[in-house]
């Protein structure tokens, strides 16, 4: 298991390092940071915004191949250079990850979580009430697109907060202003959070859950017919144990292959997510690096969702190892 | 156009004979298919009124109406109008023939690309493959989101069609190689190729028809790619540029006031949700008429 792991680290390393080289290469030859300066009133000297642009390496009138060499060595030693206007790009980056990852992480567990339990009930009751309600939600909610559906839940929520006559959803932001210096300290700030988070929440959930679940009902339907799981019920075990232990375990080992699929998914939506929930995470930052023409931060970000991807890839592996022995006993013989 | 495709492939499937007794032909299957119709029927009625409904309203996309800023429905505005006093009505519709046309398009690009690249890959093998292979595999490593973020304004609205197709066929380029791989082999393939049926005949009459199913299905799930994608473009602002709308646009225009004015918002979300849900279940409803073993177990589709 261990050498294969390695095999297939080694592979995406390579794969990390050629998607940020081309992500860095298009946008150094595509975008066009100068015009920042000459759409400044007092238009500055030539030489001086020259020079300034060489400093940061983004002069376009240096050689793409001598730009590529400057960034790829600082990016070696861990330094992904400067933003337009002269800000280190590492420390922001860092920042952005933080809030990034705080708006995607608890609707990307609860969703996938979510729509393999449902998507499992629903190939359990195939044909039923229940089956049907579940693949009918999951069919209309694939149908509408994460800004959309948004938009959709904060009009539900203001119409909420209306009818209580109170503010109990808030969804701009990551935090209200000094919530945590009110009455009740940190514990109010920390409820403030909560609040803020719903919403995302809710709707990063929403599209995971059924994007699993419609992979997850069609998988177990497969399993559900199988030898083995009729064998584990003829020898007395009860239908929840035989179902969940031999069928639900096996129709997993399949999904390992969406999951890292739909991570590339999840950042793409988280974008969509930020920029309707006013959020100022990665997603966000991206799409005003690129109207903005900041190479260097596109690139930075580039690099960190090329390896989040392949590292998602990786947990694919380990998650297919833990889950069918045959991996693992292939492996080490 | 898919019925009509699936019409002409029927009969060169090798057991496309209609023997009396044998399975219903293809058409017939797919009206017995109840999400293939809905979904037809829906995409058919988007259509109509999409090209149809700028007949039927006085105001076109373009026109303003001085007389009327961000108004409800009335019977001079059905919809109401936009804060600048633009037809609500006539601005969805325009977006909602932008994004019928550019889905349309980009499918029937990406996979006349995948068909392509994958049989000549698949059939030919050797270098040509091995060449056509890594391509493809490059293509993949490609960060796309940015690729079309970076270019589409760049190269003004006339080519994100080609940009989103050029990013869409990679993946079904190699399925389409490995399926023709296998039939390369089979005997009636073979026997083609030994009557001295050129290469191109063998590919055109004998191994794309087998491919038919694959190549549809795939060519749904493009639509409704390439329809969430330039809405979500243009949602960013890497779309059409102002003066033009999209469905994307629209929902970015509308979402700031859609709690105290949903119209222009709502109009827009629903044409999106429509066109892609009609997509959807036409591709669903196909694959299971086109390719049972797909769908088998899987129930009552």
């Amino acid at each position: 298991m261990a050498a294969f792991l390695l095999r297939r680290l080694g592979n995406h390393v390579v794969l990390a390092v050629a998607a940020t080289s081309l992500a860095y290469l298009l946008a150094a030859a595509a975008l066009d940071p100068r015009a920042n300066f000459e759409g400044r009133a007092p238009r500055p000297p030539e030489s001086v915004v020259d020079a300034r642009l060489t400093r940061l390496n983004l002069n376009d009138r240096t050689s793409l191949a001598v730009r590529y060499g400057t960034w790829a060595a600082g990016v070696l030693h861990g330094d992904f250079g400067r933003t337009w206007d002269g800000r280190p790009v590492n420390a922001e980056l860092w920042r952005r990850l933080g809030v990034s990852v705080r708006l995607l992480s608890p609707g990307a567990f609860l969703g996938s979580a979510l729509g393999i339990l449902l998507g499992a009930y629903a190939a359990i009751r195939q044909g039923r009430a229940a089956d049907r309600f579940i693949t009918l939600g999951s069919y209309l909610l694939l149908a509408v697109p994460v800004f959309v559906l948004a938009v959709l839940l904060q009009i539900v929520a203001a119409k909420a907060n209306d009818a209580m006559g109170m503010h109990v959803f808030a969804w701009v932001g990551e935090t209200t202003p000094g919530a945590a210096h009110g009455t009740f300290g940190a514990l109010g700030g920390l409820a403030d959070r909560m609040r803020h988070l719903l919403l995302p929440t809710v709707t990063i959930a929403m599209t995971q859950a059924a994007f699993y679940s419609r992979y997850q009902r069609g998988l177990m339907l497969d399993v559900l017919h199988t030898d083995f799981v009729r064998t584990a019920r003829a020898k007395g075990l009860r239908r929840r144990t035989a179902l969940l232990r031999h069928g639900l375990r096996t129709a997993l080992i399949p999904m390992t292959t969406y999951f890292a699929y739909s991570f590339g998914f999840l950042v793409l939506g988280g974008m969509f997510c930020e920029q309707a929930f006013g959020w100022h995470g990665m997603g966000e930052w991206l799409v005003e690096a690129i109207s903005r023409g900041d190479v260097n931060v596109v690139a930075a970000i580039s690099c960190l969702a090329a390896c989040g991807v392949l590292s998602a890839g990786l947990a694919s592996d380990v998650l297919h190892g833990v889950l069918d022995p045959r991996v693992r006993a292939g492996a080490a013989a | 156009m898919i019925t009509g495709l699936a019409a002409t492939t029927a009969p060169g499937r090798p057991a496309g004979a209609p023997a009396p007794g044998g399975p219903p032909r293809l058409p017939r299957r797919i009206a017995r298919s109840r999400r293939a119709v809905a979904g037809l029927v829906l995409l058919a009625a988007l259509f109509a009124v999409a090209f149809g409904g700028p007949l039927l309203s006085r105001w076109g996309w373009d026109d303003t109406d001085f007389a009327a800023f961000r108004q409800g429905p009335s019977a001079r505005h059905w919809l109401g109008t936009t804060q600048s006093g633009r037809d609500v009505l006539a601005l969805t519709l325009r977006g909602t023939r932008r994004s019928l046309l550019i889905g349309l398009s980009v499918a029937v690009l990406s996979t006349g690309l995948a068909g392509l690249v994958g049989t000549v890959a698949g059939f030919a093998g050797g270098r040509l493959d091995r060449v056509l292979m890594w391509a493809t595999d490059l293509l993949l490593v490609l960060p796309s989101f940015l690729l079309v973020a970076v270019l589409a304004p760049q190269l003004g609205g006339g080519g994100l069609v080609p940009l989103l197709a050029a990013l869409l066929w990679m993946v079904s380029a190699r399925a389409v190689r490995g399926t023709t791989v296998s039939l390369r082999e089979r005997e009636y393939v073979l026997a083609a190729r030994f009557l001295g049926a050129s290469p191109a005949r063998v590919i055109v009459r004998h191994v794309l028809p087998q491919l038919a199913s694959l190549l549809v299905v795939d060519a749904s799930v493009n639509v409704s790619v390439a329809v969430i994608a330039e809405s979500g473009l243009s949602y960013l602002g890497f779309g059409v540029r102002p003066p033009d709308v999209s469905l994307g646009t629209l929902v970015a225009a509308g979402q700031g006031a859609a709690a105290t004015c949903p119209w222009p918002f709502a109009a827009a979300a629903a044409m999106l949700v429509l066109i892609v849900l009609a997509v959807n279940l036409l591709g669903d409803g196909l694959r299971d008429v086109l390719d049972p073993a797909a769908g088998q177990g899987r129930g009552d589709r």
